[in-house]
């Protein structure tokens, strides 16, 4: 299905996010992630079904003011 | 010292790490002005980059209060978004609230960060509001649930210092008890020392210390700023006036 990671058009056939966070190579990376605006806890990755559309932000630590 | 949210700070600078020429100038200009509080952001990350972890590394090892932010959001919904991730990046729910309402001045949107302010409020957040001086968008903010309020000096990045004193001024003696920072705008120690005279808590800033030649020397400037304004406010300030009157005395002068 197509969806769209961090503002990126792309293929997965990953069911849930925790699935596409693995597919991606984000196992075990301090990561934070939303899908459709809405955050996502990590704890909820696994139960977090994947739909064609979809927008995924994963976001990690970055320099700020 | 400041308390913000029942947490007393070592230092009235709260610094950004953004825009360092390296990260050992980040951590020497943390060590020498000994400022308490560091922003930072999340950004997008690419898969297997582990960008973030590297960073949160060299933040850690500051060993000072962590406050992210919720820069460049446009829409509360963003905001909101972002200040949740942030809190479960960084584990606090401390947050740096950023609705950006204007892309040239990068001012505040204050109808969008009330609204914000009040959601993260109910969702057990520690609110920051980067916001204007205006009076009644502060009590606004303070209503929304705000213990710590952050007017701006000048837009964001300019170095043009503090815009509007007399702003400034009416929103300490409107407050006079809750926790007041500059955030944003200071280019100058100068500054950090007149918010300082004015009786302001602690001023937070980023590019006038990142962007400087030797950013170290200038967070250690700002840091020593910041204590002798700070003294000058405590020591309680004599009155302008606007005729000289002679300092020496009078009685006694030869030739009389």
């Amino acid at each position: 299905m197509k969806i769209t990671v961090n503002g990126t058009a792309q293929d997965t056939a990953a069911p849930t996010l925790d699935a596409l966070l693995e597919e991606l190579g984000h196992g075990g990376a301090k990561i934070a992630t939303a899908v459709n605006e809405t955050f996502v806890p990590a704890a909820l990755r696994p139960q977090q079904r994947l739909n064609e559309g979809d927008c995924v932000e994963i976001v990690a630590p970055r320099q700020g003011g | 010292m400041p308390v913000f949210y029942d947490t007393e700070v070592t230092s009235r600078l709260m610094l950004g790490t953004a825009q360092y020429p390296s990260p050992a100038i980040l951590a020497d200009a943390f060590k020498r002005s000994g400022a308490g509080i560091a922003t930072v952001s999340v950004r997008r990350e690419a898969g297997g980059a582990r960008a973030g972890q590297a960073f949160w590394d060299i933040i850690r090892a500051l060993g000072v209060h962590v406050l992210p932010n919720t820069a460049g959001c446009h829409s509360v919904r963003e905001a909101v978004t972002t200040a949740q991730m942030a809190r479960e990046l960084f584990d606090t729910n401390w947050i740096k609230l950023e609705v950006i309402g204007h892309a040239d001045t990068l001012q505040p949107d204050p109808f969008g960060l009330v609204e914000a302010a009040r959601i993260l409020t109910d969702e057990g957040f520690a609110v920051f509001p980067y916001c204007t001086e205006d009076l009644v968008l502060c009590e606004r903010l303070v209503e929304a649930g705000c213990r710590v309020l952050m007017p701006w000096g000048a837009p964001i990045g300019t170095g043009l210092g503090l815009n509007n004193i007399y702003g400034l001024r009416s929103l300490r003696a409107h407050f006079p008890d809750l926790p007041l920072v500059i955030d944003a705008g200071l280019g100058l120690p100068s500054q950090a020392a007149h918010a300082m005279e004015l009786g302001y808590d602690a001023v937070l800033l980023n590019t006038a210390v990142a962007r400087a030649g030797d950013p170290a020397a200038m967070a250690e400037g700002f840091a020593l700023a910041l204590r002798a304004g700070r003294l000058g406010y405590e020591a309680d300030p004599m009155e302008p006036r606007d005729m000289a009157a002679p300092s020496t005395p009078v009685l006694g002068r030869a030739f009389t």
